[in-house]
């Protein structure tokens, strides 16, 4: 999609450059949560989740920002082609990195939830597979900033290394549940923290998606992206 | 692409002006029932291509047009075509509205008396009536038929001229920049009609207007330096249009 030359108009440059902009801060905000909202559940620290609660408002005034700017783009600018589907992508994706943003704080939620006077070993393996999901968060954010849609359909292929940490952690915390009730309720919910990144990693595949269709035009082949492995997940 | 069978179909059509080789190797279908918008930076070519589809290029001293174009099969250029016979079935508006300096009823009468498709004044009438009617401009001047076409508002006179066009029922009609010396409300009042004989005719449109095409055509063609270097779908060609150079004009990168 990178484009031989500027725009005759050059405000539209400066538009989409704006937007591009908005995209990366949200994007940056939403990898910091995930890292924060991990972290507060690590330490037990409910200030730092309830921060991470708090700044989740930040994430959804910019995806506001950007719903305006594409709004006003379309209407003044009337993009076409590839420019018409930069800026559909980008509001898509603002929607998308919001949702992650609403996983991290979902995430920061649970945290005085969970009794930190018995902490499952599980709660210390959980933070790699948040780092995978923020990994991808981060890096397939770049790839729109740099309008990469190689480097975003190399990103869809880890979804299925964080489908695995998922599966993996899934059985490890039945095990802790049928072995030990009373960490059931703990147990529960890091299922959820887990599913939650593991949803994260979902969303960031449709970003990857979205930044190759705003590319090429087109779907990803199915040949592009590597055979998703089968497993018992739902 | 649509299905529409063809209406029009060029050969490899080259037009020169004297020295100047305005269009290079053009080869298109015009399709029944369908509006075709033809975009292209100005000087391109469009106009010179149009007006080769009803052999308007005749009237210019100098112009030469060869290859092969023709109409339901026909070969418009072959010796025994009608040329006024032929501007009759392929009908042409232009930019500027051009009423002749007569009255309204008149400028529509024209064509269908010299062409001798009405019988009778009531049958003339009757024409002029439903001509005007289909130009969305019946109940406008409904009662001041005998006012001078040249009277009406930049608008009402461009409906007037395609009134006019479609008085001696053409089968094609050509307009080339129809609506660039209008306002936007009676742009919006030629695209409407646009919209409304489509179907009816097959329609082609020079625009400069990026937006009217995507708005007015099922098919967009789109020309540079005499060349047709894309024809597609109208939603593919402004949604994800093949050739760089289609794509950088469409969105406003061009030169
Ligand atoms: N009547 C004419 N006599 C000589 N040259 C012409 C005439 N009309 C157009 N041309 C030349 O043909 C080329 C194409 O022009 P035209 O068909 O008017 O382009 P467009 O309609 O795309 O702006 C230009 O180089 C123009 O100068
Ligand atoms: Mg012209």
């Amino acid at each position: 999609m990178a484009s031989s030359q500027e725009h005759t108009v050059k405000a539209f440059d400066q538009d989409i450059g704006q937007l591009r902009g908005l995209i990366s801060q949200m994007g940056g905000l939403a990898e910091a949560a995930i890292g924060n909202a991990m972290l507060a559940l690590q330490r037990g620290d409910h200030e730092l989740a309830a921060q991470v609660r708090a700044d989740d408002k930040k994430i959804d005034a910019i995806q506001h920002e950007v719903e305006r700017a594409v709004v006003r783009i379309i209407a003044l600018r009337a993009p076409m082609a590839n420019d018409l589907r930069e800026v559909v992508a980008a509001l898509k994706i603002a929607t998308v990195v919001e949702r992650i943003g609403d996983y991290a704080k979902n995430i920061a939620k649970r945290v005085p939830q969970i009794d930190s006077e018995y902490r499952i070993d599980p709660i210390s393996t959980l933070p790699a597979m948040a780092r995978m999901a923020a990994d991808m968060v981060r890096d397939v954010l770049d790839a729109f900033a740099a309008r990469d849609p190689d480097a975003a359909i190399a990103i869809c292929e880890r979804d299925d290394a964080l489908d695995d940490f998922y599966d993996s952690i899934f059985r490890t915390l039945v095990t802790y549940m049928v072995e030990n009730p009373k960490t059931i309720s703990q147990c529960a919910h890091l299922l959820f923290v887990a599913k939650h990144l593991e949803r994260i990693g979902d969303h960031a595949t449709n970003v990857a998606e979205m930044i190759h269709f705003a590319a090429h035009g087109t779907p990803i082949a199915d040949r592009e992206r590597a055979e998703p492995t089968f497993s018992p997940r739902s | 692409m649509s299905n529409n069978p063809p209406k029009m179909t060029a050969s490899h059509v080259d037009v020169y002006y004297g020295a100047n080789h305005a269009i290079r190797d053009v080869s298109i279908d015009v399709c029944q029932e369908d509006v075709t918008a033809f975009i292209g930076p100005s000087g391109c070519g469009k106009s010179t291509f149009l007006r080769s589809l009803n052999r308007m290029n005749d009237t210019i001293p100098g112009a030469r047009v060869s290859g092969d174009i023709r109409l339901d099969g026909d070969d418009i250029y072959a010796r025994e075509m009608d040329v006024v016979q032929l501007r009759a079935r392929v009908g042409m508006v232009f930019q500027k509205p051009n009423p002749f300096p007569k009255s309204i009823y008149e400028n529509v009468a024209y064509g269908p008396k010299i062409h001798g498709l009405a019988q009778s004044k009531a049958e003339l009438d009757r024409i002029v009536e439903r001509s005007l009617s289909r130009a969305g401009l019946w109940n406008e001047v409904k009662d001041r038929l005998s006012d001078s076409g040249t009277a009406l508002s930049g608008g009402q006179q461009q409906r007037l001229c395609i009134a006019r066009a479609i008085a001696v029922d053409p089968e094609v009609i050509l307009m080339d920049e129809p609506c660039s010396a209008l306002d936007p409300v009676a742009t919006a009042r030629i695209e409407e009609l646009i919209h409304d004989l489509r179907g009816r005719y097959a329609i082609v449109i020079v625009t400069h207007n990026m937006q009217q095409a995507a708005r007015v055509s099922q098919r967009t063609a789109f020309f540079h330096l005499g060349q047709l270097i894309e024809y597609g779908d109208t939603s593919d060609i402004f949604t994800n249009p093949r050739q760089e150079r289609t794509k950088d004009y469409i969105t406003g990168r061009y030169g």
